[in-house]
């Protein structure tokens, strides 16, 4: 009733080519951006630090794998390598570089991963699927190992779980989890809008194409090369600015051990779980795999509290879990971003059958 | 049936069963005539570290329904607590530690995550929270300097303080630190944070006294050991500090160490991988393993003896354990010791700050766990903990308490103490002359002011 395009004409290419066309879906984004800047004002500490920011942060990192895996079909397992790489390469800035404002020191970080993230994306132009997944799995290992080998990376610290420094711009200290949550919004809104654009202007076209046949794609001339590299490097820079968000707004110590190949696993779900392709299900993915487990736990120790055996309630959970991830592939496997479109299908009809 | 019909009726099952279980939280009746005082616990229950998880935060929650039992809380002051499954995963116990730092209308005392990479992760917002980080022989080493971690307490000892006393075991068996000189020593360690953190002192005293240290990391969850272990052949070690976590890892260990036929009583075993659980992962092959104990095994302590009394005798089933054969292992015994701890920090501070009977806040807990002092024989066979620590007592300068360990040996059914009476460093003043360099260090780095402190 209230989500119809009818009356809504498009008059003029630019109007034709905005990225939300429906008059609703702007106004929706508005107001999901207006509660998200204002969210602070309400959430208290626990929901901003333990939820908000590292499902933000998460979600910026299931985006640089939708664009490797969903956009561009390259199947990698380094994602979490590449985090490691950004999160370390902030610390090392920060630290050595004097004065360099946080989001200066962000950026590079992404660029030093992106940097990574071409080098390893070289074996794709010679494998493809399973197989490339394999040769990025060795991008996972080697970084981590590389990190925890040179104690140059860690300033020579003994124990290898270095603090991360504070956020500081515009000689401002971010240290409530209220600064460092609007910190990483902003971060995210700015590169969700970028991924978006690029995935519907002519660099994701160039992904897709490749994606769905690359024979196909050099013979129109696109240049495999340079496409797949650029999704490898621009993937690795969303990868990597998640990590160090991930290090310095999150877990606030930056270690290798944080970063490991059960992370690049659950990233890789998130994409899965949310939706190959869309910008949207790396939000939704990232969600429910992060959300869940912690629902879960509340849920159940809220329900039985200490009257069943807390080692039951954790094994429980963890089969809950995996039960519903399958359930939900079966039931749907295109992913969360397919329900949510699925519902503004109906909700065009709605509150009539047809 | 289609898809969608499927998901509707699973999602309406789901809002309606929600509601139920809320309506029944809703009426749970609020009972608030009895003060309380709220602990959480931050658990690990699944995942490889299970059997450290289990056994010693099951130890903790039967120590504290213990003393609501049996003496009606802490002056009267009834000890609640709120679990959280960290699966010693340092992400996941962030989450746990801001989930847990407010419960109602009261804030956490103190974070005891009993893992070093997750007490790292916290460690620079516990000052900020008012919350104690009880690191009990775990965490960060330096941080057993007073007065640049005032909110950290490592009691009875921390991971410095035990390399430097399995190495002055080795010394003592090898007839002198004189005839150290030459001998080679393997650090085979899991390659975290925490397998990593007794290495700047263990280096400092084999360069001291011409040892040959080789540092062999294993990736976690290490249960692939056989390269190592091969290597530690071909370099004819003399002796190996194992440094692993979770029975999988203890159990490789051993059996890898039979294969390549290293003598398994020239491994000594870390405090936090070395327990029952941990030798019979090994099987028959674990006989003569030696592994560091912090706190000591057994039933015959009163305390543990009447625990079991109380909470589990004659299917009483308020025990925490589900295996009540648990009772009085390593782990569990440890877990036991950390909330004696948490209890007497707890009755110091009402004692301090003029309490008695009332909840405290985390500064004032803070003070109380300061002033725990154990070096009372009197009040040692009060708590019926004699013997099973070291007597010791903590000051606003030193944070790490006792230093002392003992040394036992499994015989294939349980552990035998081998060292005569709880055992430090060859030389303590220089452990903690290199704890408080390094913490003076740590301070100067991020600007922070020392403390004063009078001893």
């Amino acid at each position: 009733m209230f989500y119809r395009e009818a009356g809504q004409f498009r008059t003029s290419y630019a109007q034709d080519s905005q990225i939300f066309p429906l008059r609703q879906d702007r106004i929706g984004i508005a107001i999901i951006l207006i509660a998200a800047v204002l969210l602070p004002f309400v959430a208290n500490a626990y929901w901003l630090s333990a939820i908000l920011i590292p499902w933000l942060v998460l979600s910026l990192v299931a985006l640089g794998q939708n664009i490797l895996m969903g956009y561009a079909g390259q199947l990698s397992l380094g994602s979490a390598g590449f985090m490691a790489v950004g999160a370390f390469a902030c610390y090392n800035l920060i630290l050595r570089v004097e004065g360099i404002p946080f989001v200066v020191a962000v950026a590079l970080s992404g660029v030093c991963a992106a940097l990574v993230g071409i080098v390893f994306g070289l074996p794709s132009l010679r494998i493809r699927g399973l197989y490339l997944a394999v040769a990025t799995l060795a991008s996972q290992f080697f970084i981590v190992w590389a990190l925890d080998k040179f104690p140059w990376f860690k300033n020579y610290d003994p124990a290898g779980v270095i603090t991360a420094q504070p956020i500081i711009m515009f000689g401002h200290n971010f240290a409530s989890p209220r600064e460092k949550y609007w910190v990483v919004l902003a971060i995210v809104a700015v590169l969700a809008l970028l991924a978006k654009n690029m995935a519907r202007g002519s660099v994701g076209r160039g992904w897709m194409a490749v994606r769905d046949m690359d024979v196909a794609a050099e013979a129109m001339g696109l240049s495999l090369l340079r496409t797949k590299l650029q999704a490898f490097a621009i993937s690795s820079f969303y990868c990597g600015v998640g990590g160090a968000l991930f290090a310095f707004a999150y877990l606030q110590t930056v270690e290798p051990s944080a970063f490991t190949i059960e992370l690049s696993f659950r990233i890789l779900f998130m994409v899965i779980i949310g939706g190959l392709g869309t910008i949207m299900g790396s939000f939704l993915g990232a969600g429910f795999i992060l959300l869940m487990p912690i629902f879960l736990n509340v849920f159940f120790h809220g329900v039985f509290g200490q009257s069943v055996d807390a080692g039951v309630i954790s094994a429980v959970e963890q089969v809950i879990f995996g039960v519903m991830i399958i359930t939900f592939l079966i039931y749907e496997p295109l992913g969360l971003a397919r329900v949510w479109q699925l519902t503004k299908e109906r909700l065009r009809l709605w509150p009539f059958k047809h | 049936m289609s898809s969608k019909n499927i998901l509707r009726r699973g999602l309406s099952g789901v809002a309606a069963a929600g509601a139920i279980m809320a309506a029944a939280i809703v009426s749970t009746p609020t009972m608030a005539q009895q003060p309380e005082q709220y602990f959480p616990v931050a658990s690990m229950r699944v995942g490889p570290y299970n059997a450290m998880g289990t056994g010693i935060f099951g130890g903790v929650i039967d120590y504290l329904n213990y003393v609501n039992i049996k003496h009606g809380g802490v002056n009267g002051v009834k000890l609640v607590y709120e679990e959280c499954e960290t699966e010693y995963n340092a992400a996941r116990s962030v989450e746990c530690y801001q989930r847990l730092l407010n419960r109602g209308d009261q804030k956490m005392l103190l974070w005891d995550p009993y893992g070093t990479p997750l007490a790292y992760a916290v460690i620079g917002r516990v000052a900020a929270d008012n919350v104690v980080l009880a690191q009990a022989g775990y965490g960060r080493t330096d941080a057993a300097d007073g007065r640049v971690w005032p909110w950290v307490f490592g009691a009875t000892a921390n991971y410095w303080s035990q390399i430097a006393m399995k190495l002055n075991f080795i010394q003592q068996k090898e007839g002198g630190i004189d005839k150290m000189k030459g001998k080679t020593i393997v650090h085979l360690h899991i390659d975290t944070a925490y397998g990593r953190e007794p290495l700047p002192a263990m280096r400092q005293i084999a360069k001291d006294w011409g040892v040959n240290l080789i540092e062999i990391p294993i990736a976690p969850p290490g249960l692939e050991q056989q390269s190592q272990w091969l290597q530690i052949r071909q370099a004819k070690a003399d002796w190996v500090t194992f440094w692993g976590a979770g029975a999988g890892m203890s159990g490789t260990a051993i059996t890898s160490a039979a294969r390549v036929g290293f003598p398994r009583n020239k491994i000594i075993f870390v405090t936090f991988g070395g327990a029952e659980e941990d030798m019979i992962a090994g099987g028959a092959q674990a006989k003569d393993t030696h592994v560091v104990a912090m706190v000591l095994p057994g039933k015959q302590f009163p305390l543990i003896a009447d625990i079991e009394k109380v909470l589990y005798s004659g299917g009483a089933g308020k025990g925490n354990m589900q295996n009540p054969a648990r009772v009085g292992t390593i782990y569990y015994n440890r877990g036991v010791i950390a909330a004696v701890n948490y209890v007497e920090a707890l009755r110091n501070a009402q004692r301090i700050h003029n309490k008695v009977g009332k909840p405290v806040t985390g500064a004032e807990f803070r003070d109380g766990y300061e002033a725990l002092d154990y070096t009372s024989e009197a009040r040692r066979k009060e708590l019926g903990i004699d013997g099973m620590i070291p007597p010791y007592k903590l000051t606003c300068r030193n944070h790490e308490g006792a230093g002392t360990f003992h040394m036992m040996q499994w015989d294939g059914n349980k552990f035998q103490i081998v060292s005569k009476d709880w055992l430090g460093a060859n030389d303590p003043k220089f452990i903690r002359q290199l704890i408080e360099d390094s913490a003076e260090k740590y301070a100067k780095e991020n600007n922070i002011t020392l403390r004063d402190c009078p001893n």
